[in-house]
């Protein structure tokens, strides 16, 4: 209760600095956004389903392209962790291409796939996949030996041993790596919007650049990080916080 | 029963449960081999209780991890009752010094997992789980987590779940070492009962000797690397028994003698490779 006020104050707060600064008219009205101007530019923009719809493009995108970075980057992280060869082979490979900003797939991906979903798909996949594997690996790797000795002490073997022990144990690395993994997804996809897909959060930010709206441009973002915000308290926090509850890791999140 | 050890000679007359055939262990160690075991020749009958003491890196756990199958050995080989030991089995249960309880499963989960592995029904996994819980007197916490115990709560999940697969061994690899005397007192107290009921085997390792002459009908002594078997004490005192008893540190102080070479032994050679 006492964190919601807090959290509460400070919004308050910040509204209020956001509206002296308008009141100062330091900046012509074009150049700064005015707290009304932007709650007037997210209403229209749901009353005519503009940013429903964009939402909605958006968030299919989204779900389409990082449920395939999941299963692929699981798949990935699985052969890195269980097979040498690949390991060290394949696997510095994909630290390195990692450490690339996923915008840079998009050239090909366009070369490839020209102006479609599927461009924007394979950016979001390439943005992901990689650091949900590696993270998967990472999760997998370091599951302590005794969880191992003690599920085939107890008749656990092959996948098993997998599917009951090292994957439970590893669970929590690899919830933190899907989250970096949404993150990663979740920039790629705005991003690859930006540049040229329609209908998407994406493309109404370029369309208030184009029509010099900047509480649109502003509405338009504050909608981008309140999908980041609802998206990191319900999903990730909330299977972090059970977790965190069942090993008895600290609860101070 | 307490009667074997009243009657040495029925213990005797016991069949052979475990046989350990010239066993010997090597690790590779950069460029050459470490002998953590040589030349182990060990016999154990059905029913015994043997604790082995030795000094730390003399193999103790290696022994217990070759016996559950976990690990296998350079020489030598394993029988139990008549078969060769290739691999884990649930005849015999390895309890870890480290426990190696599962975090994300509650207590009752964690019992339960072993008779998952030998897929019993659902039904007889719970009346199993209920009944060894029962009888570690942790009936109450069976939905509980494992951050929710204390040691020595934590330690008797641990023997609940390897009890629940009803091994005809149990191996128990110094599980009270990191415990506070009174919670080893009463644990001593109630592993000897669930044994003398259960009649199951049980191999115990501790650094402890008089832990192990509390517990043991015999005690053995292994040396410092390698770890041979350096002299065997049988523990004809009658149960049940407590650690302050007179005859336990007596029959103590004998063995303490021997091992207290063997750690000096140790500690030469880890000065020495400094």
């Amino acid at each position: 209760m006492n964190k919601i006020i807090k959290q509460l104050i400070f919004y308050c707060v910040l509204l209020g600095l956001w509206q002296t600064l308008v009141m100062l008219k330091l900046w012509p009205p074009y150049v700064f956004p005015t707290p009304a101007g932007v709650f007037e530019s997210l209403r229209l923009g749901f009353a005519d389903h503009t940013f429903s719809i964009g939402v909605g493009v958006t968030m299919k995108r989204m779900l389409l392209g990082y449920s395939l970075s999941m299963i692929s980057g699981v798949g990935l992280g699985l052969l890195l962790a269980y097979n040498t060869f690949f390991e060290e082979t394949l696997g510095r490979l994909v630290v390195s291409v990692q450490s690339m900003p996923s915008v840079c797939w998009l050239p090909l991906a366009i070369l490839w796939f020209g102006l479609s979903e599927k461009a924007i798909l394979f950016v979001v996949v390439m943005g992901s996949m990689l650091s949900i594997s590696i993270n998967t690996e990472a999760g997998l790797r370091n599951v302590p030996r005794i969880y191992g000795m003690a599920g085939r002490n107890l008749g656990a073997s092959g996948t098993r041993l997998f599917l009951f022990v090292l994957l439970p144990a590893s669970l929590p690395n690899l919830v933190s790596g899907f989250k970096q993994g949404w993150a990663f997804a979740w920039r790629s996809l705005l991003a690859g919007e930006l540049i040229f897909v329609t209908l998407g959060l994406g493309q109404l930010l370029m369309l208030g650049r184009d029509l010099n709206d900047i509480n649109g441009v502003v509405a338009v973002m504050v909608v981008i990080v309140a999908i980041g915000f609802l998206v990191d308290s319900f999903i990730f926090r909330a299977i972090e916080g059970r977790l965190r509850r069942k090993w008895g890791l600290s609860t101070s999140v | 029963m307490a009667a074997t050890i009243e009657l040495p000679l029925a213990a005797a007359a016991r069949e052979r449960k475990i046989w350990l055939n010239r066993v010997s262990r090597e690790f590779p160690n950069g460029s050459g081999k470490t002998r953590a075991l040589q030349n182990i020749e060990l016999e154990v009958r059905a029913g015994e209780f043997v604790c082995i003491v030795g000094p730390s890196g003399c193999g103790k756990s290696t022994l217990l991890h070759l016996i559950a199958g976990l690990d296998q050995p350079s020489e030598g080989e394993i029988w139990l009752e008549g078969r060769r030991i290739e691999g884990p089995g649930s005849d015999r249960i390895l309890i870890f010094q480290e426990l190696g309880l599962f975090p994300w499963l509650t207590v009752r989960q964690n019992v339960e997992f072993g008779m998952r592995m030998k897929k019993l029904s659902r039904r007889e996994r719970q009346e199993r789980a209920r009944h060894y819980l029962r009888v570690v007197h942790l009936s109450h916490f069976e939905d509980s987590y494992l951050h929710q115990l204390s040691g020595g709560m934590k330690q008797r999940v641990a023997l609940a779940r390897a009890l629940a697969i009803q091994p005809d061994v149990l191996l128990m690899d110094e599980p009270f070492a990191a415990l506070d005397a009174q919670t080893r007192d009463l644990l001593h107290d109630e592993l000897e009962r669930i044994w003398s009921t259960t009649e199951q085997t049980i191999l115990f390792v501790t650094h402890n000797v008089r832990e192990a002459v509390r517990l043991g009908d015999r005690v053995l002594l292994l040396s410092y690397g390698p770890g041979r078997i350096m002299n065997e004490f049988s523990i004809p005192l009658t149960r049940p028994r407590h650690i302050e008893d007179v005859e336990v540190a007596l029959t103590a102080k004998n063995i303490l003698a021997q091992l207290r070479e063997e750690i000096d032994k140790s500690v030469r050679a880890a000065y020495h490779d400094e």
